[in-house]
């Protein structure tokens, strides 16, 4: 698995669109810290395309990654090595490779503008977290479509469409229930909602983080309550983990039976 | 012999009236150590001079005019027991001394210096600590508090009291005072004509600045930061609020300025930076916003009702969550020549004014308005974009709510 995962991993680290992402995000933190020097500024608008843009990339790259190498799956599968081993050491090179693009592309200049002396380091950190746990998220849910997909633009319309929902639908229904059951105590309902999305969970664990949770008002502080102590943030932590290892259950499970 | 009498009587008199004011020590070992000792000794005018020590005393009482004077590190020290100083006479002169150890109590207000029902008093370089009131003014008149430190150790409301409070009184002047950790940094009620100047009032466990009932008041470059829920003005008319800086209030419930029946009011030149709420605004009328800054606030304006004719002229909104939260559709203020970060429009003419009408309410802030839990969705995509359509075509927020003529530029 250590071989395969090490192939694609350098496979994708030497690609072009390796590169581009790794130079988007450096060209975005070098013009983010140059128009505003204030780090902490910085997190909170680096926040914003953070929860939009690191889905919707790990998205893409899933899927394209699994149409364009499936040539060579073939050609490993009929080698004696383990199925799980093929396509975890897949899975893993991709969503390596876009998480190590994203902390070098956006650590590096923030270390240049001095991370390490800033108090917020740790908003720093948490954002980078958050970032690589999207990442590993949302490749593995393309991968799924992407195998249960024989057409690729079936496929690529499917993933779009869940980009869609956890990025901009979800909130929808969110808001939508949220005021059609306005007559009702909410506090739980809010924080289940935010739960069941990683992209609602990474926005809501950075927000509370930057201090702007005072204006969450009353609901902040249910909220603050929670996600503030070290249980709620470690429950928080273990969503995403769930989130991560169920999509990767299903895709191995569906890869070891899969006819090619 | 009646002629003699009468050239000595003259005489005395003469001696009495060009006598020069005597100084009276106290300290330890002078002829008295004790401050009530010597202000019994006293007579009108004399000056009191307060050597470096400390004096265990409490209830004293003023009541002819003097000069009291703190000398070094002159201690006055309550020791818990009750009132320390009262002035019930005109012209009392105190400065320079400390105060400490103000008894407290749930049924009287102890304060560490009372003027009662008195002129032309001065108050200057006192330092009071470890107090229940601070400085009370009740129905007194005419007179100075100028430069003092009060540094409370408050925590709740129940059991604090305020650090300068004046009840029923005029033309008073409160300047470069210092009021830190008591209930109300700073509190008015049924006083007028009143000038509080360059103050700095902070960490409060309420309000920096507290009016209740005073008109004709004015407040200039004072600072209010950190306080419990920011500065209350409630119930007054013509207050002039000019070139203050009210600072990181932050919390759930918590407002740079709060304005409740104010009418007639004048606020220019101010700072609101890092607030839950910059201004919270409820039933006043007829007020000026001329020349303020509002930054990085959660709400820069948040206008609760019962609001008409105002006007927003020349503010820089910079930075806020939210520009104005509005919750009716009728609007009867007046916004322009503001500047708006987050205004998005141009300039074809370069007349420095934008040519699209900017409007400062979002489509999220009144479906906060409605439903507070929505606020979770705070800086997400979908309200992103639902605010972006209702930019475009408004429905909901009241659609001559505008800023007709936005500035391209901060105003410096």
């Amino acid at each position: 698995m250590l071989k395969i995962l090490k192939y694609s991993f350098f496979d994708l680290v030497r690609s072009r669109w390796s590169y581009v992402y790794l130079l988007f995000y450096l060209a975005l933190g070098f013009t983010l810290l140059f128009l505003n020097n204030d780090l902490s500024k910085a997190v909170i608008t680096l926040m914003n395309i953070i929860i939009v843009l690191v889905p919707l990339i790990g998205t893409i790259f899933g899927v394209m990654y699994y149409y364009n190498s499936r040539e060579f799956t073939e050609l490993l599968i009929a080698q004696p090595i383990k199925r799980s081993s093929i396509f975890l050491g897949q899975y893993l090179g991709v969503a390596g490779s876009l998480a190590l693009s994203l902390i070098l592309g956006l650590g590096i200049p923030f270390i240049f503008y001095g991370l390490f002396k800033s108090a917020a380091i740790w908003d720093f950190v948490l954002l980078l977290y958050t970032g690589a746990f999207l990442t590993f998220i949302f490749t593995a849910l393309s991968l799924n479509i992407a195998i249960y997909n024989e057409n690729r633009i079936k496929g690529f319309g499917y993933a779009i469409l869940m980009w869609l929902f956890f990025a901009v639908l979800y909130d929808g229904i969110f808001l939508l229930s949220l005021i059609i059951f306005e007559d009702y105590p909410l506090d739980t309902f809010s924080l289940t909602a935010t739960l069941l999305n990683p992209i609602d969970l990474s926005r809501t664990l950075i927000l509370l983080k930057l201090d702007i949770s005072a204006l969450l008002g009353y609901t902040g502080a249910v909220f603050k309550s929670f996600f503030g102590t070290l249980l709620g943030f470690g429950i928080s932590i273990m969503m995403l983990v769930v989130w991560t290892l169920i999509p990767v259950f299903t895709y191995l499970r569906k890869a070891r039976k899969k006819d090619f | 012999m009646k002629i003699a009498g009468s050239i000595l009587f003259c005489f005395l008199n003469l001696n009495l009236l060009f006598a020069q004011p005597t100084r009276i020590e106290v300290c330890n070992n002078c002829e008295t150590s004790r401050l009530i000792a010597a202000l019994q000794m006293a007579s009108r005018y004399d000056t009191i001079i307060l050597k470096p020590g400390i004096y265990r005393e409490y209830n004293i009482v003023i009541d002819k005019p003097i000069t009291l004077l703190g000398e070094g590190e002159a201690v006055i020290d309550g020791e818990n027991k009750g009132e320390v100083l009262k002035v019930v006479s005109d012209s009392v002169h105190l400065e320079g001394f400390k105060i400490i150890n103000v008894g407290t109590s749930y049924t009287t207000d102890y304060a560490a210096i009372r003027i009662e029902k008195s002129r032309y008093f001065k108050i200057r370089n006192v330092r009071l600590e470890k107090l229940f009131f601070g400085i009370y003014l009740e129905k007194a008149a005419d007179g100075e508090v100028i430069g003092n430190t009060i540094i409370g150790d408050a925590v709740e409301e129940f059991n604090s009291g305020n650090g300068i409070q004046l009840w029923y009184c005029k033309n008073v002047k409160v300047i470069d005072n210092r009021v830190e950790q008591v209930r109300d940094g700073i509190y008015l009620e049924f006083s007028d004509n009143i000038e509080i100047e360059n103050n700095i009032s902070s960490h409060n466990v309420r309000y920096g600045l507290h009016f209740m009932f005073s008109n004709n008041d004015s407040y200039r470059g004072n600072t209010f930061e950190d306080n419990g829920a920011g500065v209350a003005v409630m119930f007054s008319k013509h207050i002039n609020m000019s070139g203050n800086t009210f600072k990181k209030n932050w919390g759930a419930a918590s407002f740079g300025l709060l304005l409740k029946e104010i009418n007639d009011a004048q606020i220019i030149g101010n700072t609101f930076e890092e607030n839950t709420i910059g201004i919270n605004i409820e039933g006043s009328n007829r007020i000026q916003y001329r020349n303020n800054e509002f930054i990085s606030n959660g709400w820069a304006l948040k206008v609760r009702g019962a609001c008409y004719t105002n006007t927003f002229t020349d503010n820089n909104f910079l930075y806020n969550s939210f520009d104005i939260s509005y919750n009716s559709k009728i609007n009867d203020n007046i916004f322009e020549q503001n500047y708006w970060s987050n205004y998005s429009g141009y300039d074809l003419d370069r007349d420095g004014i934008g040519d699209v009408p900017y409007r400062p309410v979002k489509l999220f802030s009144y479906i906060v308005n409605r439903t507070p839990e929505t606020i979770v969705l705070l800086r997400s995509l979908f309200m992103d974009i639902i605010d972006f359509s209702e930019k475009v075509s408004p429905v909901f927020t009241p659609d001559n709510l505008l800023d007709a003529k936005p500035r391209m530029k901060r105003l410096l």
